[in-house]
């Protein structure tokens, strides 16, 4: 069994993060993964993405063509991975940046306002753990508690005090997910 | 006539190994040896130094000093010495370069050296020309010589003009000495041993770079005898490279030598 | 050890700490610079050296000079790094001194760009500087390898006096697995009795890459293609994949390695006999197996991320018993799994030919691809 998933949009939005998070909760969980961004020269604020794959077997090629999942953080990124998404796969949409509906009929897919929901809970950088919160009620790889255990191992000893919304975030993320969803035609 | 008790008064110095010279007859390079092999021996430091010669005439230098040596890619002694100083850094490290080894394909080397006021003592032997691939044109080569790649003449038009290493060197925050001296007569050569004792003096203090830029003859591709030779460093290179102290670390003052 | 969530060049940065690195001397390019970084914090902290020179040649000079005190150095760059490091390397090879250099390979030729890229196999296995030398080289597929390998690395040089690389690419830096980490080893290692150190109670020593009479040269390169083929005989490493029963036979190293690895696992889940072949040394090359496989193998199929110099090499140790393709991409672009599985299932259900060019088939498909 191998999962993988795209997560991608501007510098600055914690894509990378989200990515290492996913990584750190599967390595925890006693599974294989592989972290690889799409590196390039360096400029804030540029395109970022990275690719994270899970599996219980030796994993292969660490870049896929088709994921099983994608994260798509701006609307460059949601052109770009939606065509490629494997079907019946899993498509997460931060709806706050994207100004078109989704095309694929085939996906679970997750229209969220994540930017938004991360204000509201007075931290916009929580962005991408809404997101993430949203990705793992659909895609079923890891636990939420895995992920928030990763956060307690792992997020810099300065942001710390930010767990508990940043667990907060996830659960709204997920709860968004779970309410409102596209499901497989 | 009485018997003299026997006494030695000019030996070979312990730090020169007993091989015969390979320099051509009259080249200087010989007497800049003896001079830092005498330095040596008086400081005591034979036993704890690690010389890096260059790629030019003095490619076979450690064939004639009797201490650890290495043997460096053209221009690149200094990066081989500093490899070498930072791995040990209680060793007496010391390069010796020709004026196309250290002034032209060692360039960036030399500098960043002295940039980082790298701990290493540099002997740089200027005697205006490629000797050993036969009398090419060097970067100190002066204004109007004629070399084998600048039969001409040089013209500063052309080729540019000669770089001047010592002052170079001396602008550079992480050296602690460098000056120029010349190896034409006796009492040029007694200051020349007293600045190369200086430059291992400020690497023993831990001062930073020392180099001491040494005005040397190459009467086979000058195409001129050994005295027109001496001659020729005096009335023609002295007046383009003086010899001056260019950058002497001030801990220096009242260091007697 | 546990098992940590590592970041390529940086594990290869801590993997060489561990192995009692004393000297690291480099400068600064994508995608290799974070090993470079994690150096300047690391060596610093342990009292050891760490100097970003001012060039590669420069760094490469000092990795020289550090060499023959006897400890263990090393460097690291990435492909036009490595070409300016190629003087060095020559001279570390002709005066036979223990030297550890890592390649995090990126497109080219020239300044190409700083995506993953296998284009220095040519440069890095055979040759590159000037003169007969016979280089290690070791190419990691995972994280844990490049961790591994570098450790080798070291022990390797050590043993045979020799020039070891480790040839990874921009992926295998950039990419995070969980890895485990060595053991740290003490740095108080035995000096060899070779070492420049100062001649404090023995004879003095030079360590010179000169042999000014041709006779005395010819004797080195001698002694050195010796040393090669002891090395050939004790060190061959690889690692085989589904190989008992395969009739096709893909072979890859690095990252191409393991992306025909996916490919070749797909395979089999449909019923093609696909094996893999994965060098671990590209030198000494695994000639020896690759000629066995060639006897019984249907076809072969190189893959690789350049245009097919490791290929060249296949070819002369099958001496034509088997067919043999070639899948490549180049300048930086690495292979889907798909694109191999179609190679693969291509080669499965036709045969090609003995004795067509490898490079043809693929050399039309690249065409399509680009018009």
């Amino acid at each position: 069994m191998q999962t993988e998933i795209i997560i991608a949009g501007f510098g600055g939005q914690g894509i990378l993060f989200a990515g290492q998070l996913i990584a750190y909760a599967a390595m925890d969980s006693g599974k294989n993964v592989t972290w690889i961004p799409s590196y390039g020269p360096e400029m804030r604020g540029g395109t970022a993405n990275c690719t994270v794959i899970v599996a219980d077997e030796e994993i292969g090629a660490p870049t896929v063509r088709n994921p099983r999942a994608a994260m798509v953080f701006n609307l460059p990124s949601f052109d770009k991975y939606e065509p490629l998404v494997v079907p019946e796969g899993v498509l997460i949409v931060n709806k706050s940046l994207v100004d078109r509906e989704y095309e694929r009929d085939d996906l679970i897919t997750v229209m969220i306002p994540a930017n938004e929901i991360a204000e509201s809970l007075g931290e916009k950088r929580l962005t991408n753990m809404v997101m993430l919160g949203a990705l793992l009620e659909h895609l079923p790889v890891l636990s939420i508690d895995a992920i928030e255990n990763a956060l307690s191992q792992h997020l810099p000893e300065r942001h710390k005090h930010l767990l508990p919304l940043n667990s907060k975030a996830l659960l709204e993320g997920a709860q968004f997910a779970r309410e409102a969803f596209a499901p497989i035609k | 006539m009485m018997d003299a008790p026997a006494q030695v008064v000019y030996k070979r110095p312990e730090s020169l190994t007993a091989t015969p010279t390979t320099y051509c007859p009259g080249c200087t390079h010989g007497i800049a040896h003896r001079l830092i092999a005498e330095v040596l021996d008086e400081m005591g430091i034979q036993e704890i130094s690690i010389g890096v010669a260059p790629v030019g005439c003095s490619v076979f230098a450690y064939n004639f000093f009797d201490c650890d040596f290495v043997e460096a890619a053209h221009g690149r002694a200094p990066a081989m010495a500093t490899g070498i100083k930072r791995v040990l850094p209680e060793r007496i490290v010391f390069t010796y370069q020709g004026d196309g080894d250290l002034a032209s394909i060692g360039m960036a080397e030399i500098m960043h050296a002295a940039g980082r006021g790298e701990n290493i003592t540099v002997i740089f032997i200027n005697n205006a020309v490629y000797g050993m691939t036969g009398g090419q044109m060097a970067p100190t080569t002066l204004p109007g010589q004629k070399t084998t790649s600048s039969p001409y003449g040089r013209d500063v038009e052309q080729h540019g003009y000669p770089l001047r290493m010592a002052e170079a060197l001396a602008t550079m925050d992480g050296t602690g000495y460098s000056v120029r001296r010349s190896l034409h007569d006796p009492k040029h050569i007694r200051l020349a041993k007293k600045a190369i004792r200086m430059a291992f003096e400020v690497q023993k203090r831990g001062l930073g770079f020392s180099i001491v830029e040494l005005l040397s003859s190459c009467p086979t591709n000058w195409g001129l005898s050994v005295q027109e030779s001496l001659k020729y460093i005096e009335e023609r290179m002295v007046p383009v490279y003086p010899l001056e102290d260019f950058k002497v670390n001030p801990a220096l003052i009242g260091v007697k030598v | 050890m546990a098992r940590e969530l590592l970041v390529g060049n940086r594990a290869m940065a801590e993997a060489a700490v561990r192995a009692g690195v004393q000297a690291y001397f480099g400068y600064p390019i994508t995608p290799q610079t974070e090993l470079l970084e994690w150096m300047s914090k690391r060596m610093p902290e342990l009292g050891r050296a760490f100097l970003q020179a001012e060039s590669e040649v420069a760094a490469i000079n000092m990795v020289y000079g550090a060499a023959c005190t006897g400890v263990r150095v090393m460097s690291s760059s990435s492909s036009p790094g490595v070409s300016l490091m190629m003087e060095g390397i020559s001279y570390i090879a002709g005066t036979e001194l223990p030297v550890v250099l890592i390649d995090v390979m990126r497109g080219g030729p020239g300044l190409g760009n700083i995506a993953p890229s296998q284009g220095d196999y040519n440069q890095i296995v055979h040759g590159g500087g000037h003169g007969d030398y016979f280089p290690i080289v070791l190419a990691p597929s995972s994280v844990q390898e490049a961790i591994d390998f570098t450790v080798l690395a070291f022990d390797l040089a050590e043993k045979y006096r020799s020039l070891v690389f480790v040839l990874a690419d921009g992926n295998i830096g950039q990419m995070m697995e969980p890895a485990e980490l060595p053991p740290m080893q003490p740095v108080d290692r035995p000096i060899p009795d070779w070492a420049v150190r100062g001649s404090l109670g023995r004879e003095r020593r030079i360590l010179s890459s000169i042999y000014i009479r041709p006779e005395d040269e010819e004797v080195t390169n001698l002694r050195l293609i010796e040393r090669a083929r002891t090395i050939e005989a004790n060190e061959v490493r690889y690692k085989e994949y589904y190989l008992d029963d395969a009739e096709i036979v893909v072979i890859g190293f690095g990252t191409a390695g393991r992306v025909a690895f996916s490919a070749v696992r797909e395979a089999r889940s449909k019923g093609i006999r696909a094996g893999l072949l994965r060098p671990i040394t590209l030198n000494p090359f695994p000639s020896k197996v690759i000629a066995e496989l060639a006897a019984n193998a249907q076809a072969m199929l190189v893959v690789e991320m350049n245009s097919g110099q490791m290929l060249d090499d296949v070819v002369r140790y099958t001496t034509g018993q088997v067919p043999i393709e070639f899948y490549g991409r180049m300048g930086g672009v690495v292979p889907f799994q798909d694109e191999i599985l179609t190679e693969i299932q291509r080669l499965a259900h036709q045969t090609p030919a003995l004795g067509i060019d490898p490079r043809e088939n693929w050399l039309r498909q690249m065409k399509e691809r680009l018009n």
